[in-house]
């Protein structure tokens, strides 16, 4: 994970570690809608389905995706919301 | 041979009031089938298929097309497995009304017979995210340019799948178009988040334990782009992307499997190598029967030569080697 995502902590943190596609993407967006253009966001899934598939409908909406840390069997995203 | 009782017609002709394949006057079942109008077993009844490229049928064309279907056909119209809506119960004394209203809103019967057919195609990459080609365009341009053409042995199927998925089964037409895409890692820029190794669903990347980050196996790449659309650091890369050429399939009684001859096409090569394959067909069907393009290229010197002859339209695309069409037989065991 780069420094500067570990220096900044998210805004807002979204445990979707109970859900499967494609509510993974459904909740992850409406968690972006909760925070500011610029703002980061933690996600964190378990899902391997979302793991796959959530960093591209990510990137597909504009989002980016500055760090992934892996913790056992979670997934967690680092996701800077699109400034516009 | 018994007859069948459930045919109703005897007769083996019919009058029409339109031109079919540039006959008018008393024409027979084959003549109508080869202009798209197919007999049915009721009496008098044929079914009209219409002209659907990539099974794409604008709306503006589609309230005409039912309007004619309710006052023409029976209660429904099918819609073909390649594609196309047809409209069943057309009496044949209606044929100039249903074609000259078709043309209202520009939609055209289509042909059957020998000779190249109503290109399929996938929903398109313009909202199918696994998408990497796009069909739908390819679709609309080859229809345009080839259909109907060809004075051929047998038909001539083409179809495009926009990844590897193969939706439009490219393996089983006389020649098909399947999108993909050959990855290449940025290793400067990868984060080492080992997202690449669980999107790809083959094995061709797996993660290094002691690195973090992805090994690449190209022998098990199906280059579907899922690794490219995962990364979350964009380190992965499309390096090109182009169609798999796949040439010699057919379904039916006998399926035949088509080989990929050449990958990564550009799009830009496609007429190209439509227009190499046809002019061989052409010449080396003549005078062998009905045999589709693939039958003929199961003998081994013939394959040989239909390679060469090709090569020039694929050119640095072609693969070394590639295998040949052969028979997939699905009724009969060993």
């Amino acid at each position: 994970m780069p420094d500067e995502a570990q220096a900044e902590a998210p805004v807002r943190c979204a445990d979707l570690t109970g859900d499967v596609c494609p509510m993974t993407f459904v909740k992850a967006k409406l968690h972006l809608e909760q925070v500011g253009p610029g703002q980061l966001l933690e996600i964190i899934i378990k899902d391997l389905e979302a793991a796959r598939d959530l960093p591209r409908s990510i990137k597909d909406e504009g989002h980016r995706i500055e760090a992934v840390r892996q913790d056992g069997g979670l997934y967690h995203f680092f996701v800077r919301k699109s400034p516009t | 041979m018994p007859v069948d009782r459930f045919i109703e017609d005897e007769k083996p002709r019919v009058k029409v009031d339109v031109a079919v394949e540039g006959k008018t006057g008393e024409l027979d079942f084959t003549t109508l089938k080869t202009g798209g109008i197919i007999k049915q077993r009721q009496r008098d009844k044929f079914t009209v298929r219409l002209k659907c490229p990539g099974g794409r049928v604008p709306l503006s064309k589609l309230p005409k097309i039912a309007e004619v279907a309710a006052r023409y056909g029976g209660d429904y119209v099918h819609i073909s497995f390649r594609q196309s809506i047809e409209i069943p119960y057309v009496d044949y004394r209606d044929f100039g009304k249903v074609r000259a209203e078709l043309a209202e809103v520009g939609q055209e019967i289509a042909s059957c017979g020998p000779r190249v057919r109503v290109p399929t195609a996938c929903s398109g990459c313009e909202y199918n995210p696994n998408g990497l080609m796009d069909t739908q365009a390819a679709a609309q341009r080859i229809c345009a340019r080839f259909f109907g053409t060809g004075k051929l042995a047998h038909k001539f199927k083409i179809s495009f799948s926009g990844c590897p998925i193969d939706c439009a089964r490219t393996n089983e037409m006389d020649l098909g178009f399947q999108g993909a895409v050959k990855p290449r890692l940025n290793d400067a820029t990868c984060i080492a988040c080992g997202i690449c190794a669980h999107a790809c669903l083959e094995g061709a990347v797996e993660t290094d334990p002691a690195t973090g980050k992805p090994v690449y196996h190209p022998e098990k790449c199906l280059y579907c782009g899922d690794c490219v659309r995962a990364c979350p650091s964009e380190s992965w890369q499309a390096e090109k992307t182009g169609w798999m050429v796949r040439i010699g399939g057919r379904h039916g009684r006998h399926p035949m499997h088509a080989p990929v001859v050449a990958e990564f096409l550009p799009d830009a090569q496609v007429e190209g190598v439509i227009e190499a394959v046809l002019a061989w067909y052409e010449e080396n069907g003549q005078g062998a029967g009905r045999k589709r393009i693939g039958q003929l290229l199961l003998d081994p010197p013939t394959w040989q030569r239909f390679l060469a002859h090709l090569r020039p339209a694929l050119g640095e695309c072609a693969i070394e080697n590639p295998p040949q069409p052969r028979r997939n037989e699905i009724h009969f065991r060993g």
